[in-house]
């Protein structure tokens, strides 16, 4: 287990309060001059020595990122953008930081601001999280009473504000071009890939975009080195995570832990293990809804990190881990997270408009055993026709965790659905409108 | 997508109060110059806010002239994004999360509880039109499932007995404390917490 001084969020559970006061005790806001003072290639080269990878699902390095914007500020001004539109179902550690460690957020905005040389920076959060994006924005009114953002923020010489927009309910912001869109008052449908967003983002302007979780751990590393973050987890799966884990436990629970920790650990210490014992497990999906379950054999074995779960054909995601055990329906498990993605697709291309829809409505019959067992492989074919058919990776989040039912739970779903709808004899049935065709003496 | 309509019994005209007006301009600030189109959806929940928890067509209208951009525009927003109301929803308006970590933690319960206090079906309001209720997707609070939202509140670690207990209570139009209702400490493992110790008995 992570040792308590190797964790960044000392306030998970708000043992000591989130005023800047408390922050403060606790190493935020220390020493922020001194770190930037180190220049912006600094920054950028210890981000990179971390091996930091986002934390909002896709796992991108950071450093890389940052070091897409451009050198120069031209005629378009900078913007850094933090996505806070946490709604990926089984995931809720950004609202944890935005309430309890609204610090460690804020100074780390500034210093990814001063490193990609932004002087506005947009928080966009799920408006679900009003309650917490309060606390977040009393958290900023502080810091700009003590000078440590605004003009020449905490001595560093740099402008910063920041501001907070609130998101209306629509999962689809949390891809990154969407949030733009929906930050600049249109409907959050994603854009077309190229271009990025580093270089025409926002008002066409280049933007950063990184989820909270990224940008909280950033001052951390600064101060502590990117050798101590990459010293943690293994090789290009470094540091910790917050994990959320959620469903059948006993103790369902955030917590803050090395990568590359067993599932089994996760579950048994943190968690209290599976409601009814380990062997009442039945699957587990290991990183937020989008990500393809797998089932309990390899569950006792599995590490979670990135790599080792694109092994397993699944994903770390947002580290969202949702434990199913055998109590549940699997089917009806998934015909559930098909009709969120039937709800939520931005209805912007046709394959995820329509195939969302089709993949749930298919699911809920298999549930109910009322599918006929050719509609086993036209699931997966739906599925093959969603994914990477799309603009953005909604397509792909919404057919993997059916694909994954269906490569772990085939036998599942044919045992109870057997129909068979293909009439292969003569049957006298009075309102068949072809009656007539029939020849009656066959 | 959802597909959700306006409601029928429109209000003919709407206005800012003088205490929107300020909150709008004040947010418009947020934006550059000539981006305050950006401000929409923070001045749709300002409207909202404003009008008892949902927008009508002349809110949308009124909007759309003061942030000088197309009344098309604004409504494609207004009906794009879930949260906004397009139709009365009454003062408490009651968000059950049933996607997968809530259903499998019994999110179907508090539906039921919802059904017997409220109304029958969902979206529609109670017998004396102060609370509605409906399905939502996941809100962001997996690890206290199952949980509702009621207005800006979250009501968590739930079950049928607590629900019914939390509706009674804003139905007397009491306000019920918002928070875990298993005693739990925001998202720490109950009775089973490993880290960080030496915090929690300092």
């Amino acid at each position: 287990m992570l040792k308590d001084q190797d964790r960044i969020f000392q306030n998970l559970y708000n043992d000591l309060g989130s005023d800047i006061t408390s922050s403060q005790k606790r190493g935020d806001w220390v020493n922020t001059k001194e770190l930037t003072e180190k220049g912006r290639d600094w920054i950028i080269s210890e981000i990179k020595d971390s091996q930091l990878r986002g934390r909002g699902g896709a796992g991108f390095p950071t450093g890389l990122k940052w070091s897409f914007a451009p050198k120069e500020i031209g005629s378009r001004p900078h913007y850094l953008v933090i996505n806070a539109d946490e709604s990926e179902p089984g995931t809720c550690k950004d609202r944890d930081i935005l309430r309890f460690e609204p610090h460690k957020l804020i100074e780390g905005c500034l210093i990814a601001s001063y490193a990609v040389q932004a002087h506005v920076c947009y928080i966009y959060i799920r408006g679900e999280y009003f309650i917490d994006g309060q606390k977040l924005q009393v958290a900023i009114d502080e810091a700009y009473k003590k000078n440590l953002i605004g003009k020449n923020s905490a001595g560093t010489g740099w402008d910063l504000d920041i501001y907070i927009h609130y998101g209306a309910g629509a999962y689809i912001c949390g891809e990154e071009t969407a949030l733009l869109e929906s930050l600049e008052g249109k409907k959050g449908q994603p854009r077309l890939k190229p271009p990025f967003p580093a270089l025409i983002g926002l008002y066409g302007c280049p933007t950063i975009i990184n989820n909270v979780e990224t940008i909280a751990v950033v001052p951390t590393i600064l101060r502590r080195g990117g050798k101590w973050f990459a010293s943690l987890g293994r090789e290009k799966n470094t540091g910790t995570k917050i994990f959320c884990i959620s469903g059948n436990v006993n103790t369902p629970c955030n917590v803050e832990e090395e990568m590359n920790i067993p599932l089994k650990e996760l579950i048994e210490v943190h968690a209290g293990g599976v409601i009814g014992g380990w062997d009442n497990l039945q699957a587990v999906i290991p990183g937020g809804s989008s990500m393809p379950l797998i089932p309990k054999e390899k569950c006792e074995t599995l590490t979670m990190d990135f790599d080792s779960l694109m092994e397993e054909k699944s994903g770390l995601g947002t580290a969202g881990v949702v434990v199913i055990n055998k109590d549940q329906d699997i089917i009806k498990c998934m015909a559930r997270i098909a009709r969120f993605y039937k709800h939520e697709s931005c209805g912007q291309c046709t394959p995820c408009r329509e195939g969302s829809g089709w993949m749930w409505r298919m699911l809920e019959r298999m549930a109910k055993g009322e599918a006929s067992k050719d509609e086993i492989d036209m699931l997966a074919d739906v599925t093959k026709q969603i994914e990477g058919h799309t603009i953005c990776a909604f397509g792909e989040g919404s057919s993997w965790p059916v694909q994954g039912l269906l490569r772990h739970f085939k036998d599942e779903i044919k045992k109870r659905n057997k129909f068979d709808p293909i009439v292969k004899e003569n049957r006298n049935i009075p309102y068949l409108v072809d009656q007539h065709l029939l020849d009656k003496n066959a | 997508m959802s597909l959700r309509g306006p409601a029928k019994d429109q209000p003919e005209n709407f206005e800012f109060s003088s205490s929107s007006l300020e909150a709008a301009k004040n947010i418009i600030a947020k934006y550059p110059e000539g981006k305050q189109q950006s401000a929409v959806m923070a001045l749709l929940y300002i409207a909202q806010k404003q009008n008892n928890n949902w927008i009508p067509l002349a809110a949308m209208k009124y909007i759309a002239k003061f942030l000088d951009m197309p009344y098309i525009k604004v409504y494609e927003v207004a009906t794009f994004y879930s949260m906004y109301n397009l139709s009365p929803v009454g003062n408490y308006f009651v968000q059950v999360c049933t996607t997968t970590p809530c259903m499998i933690r019994g999110a179907n319960s508090l539906v039921e509880a919802c059904k017997e206090k409220i109304s029958e079906n969902e979206s529609e309001l109670s017998n004396d039109k102060n609370c509605s209720w409906m399905e939502v997707e996941c809100l962001g609070a997996c690890v206290n499932a199952p949980m509702m939202q009621i207005n800006d509140d979250y009501y968590e670690d739930l079950d049928k007995e607590k629900t019914l207990e939390i509706l009674d209570k804003i139905l007397k139009g009491e306000k019920p404390k918002p928070g875990s209702y298993r005693g739990r400490v925001n998202n720490e493992p109950e009775n089973n917490r490993k880290t960080l110790m030496d915090l929690k008995n300092a």
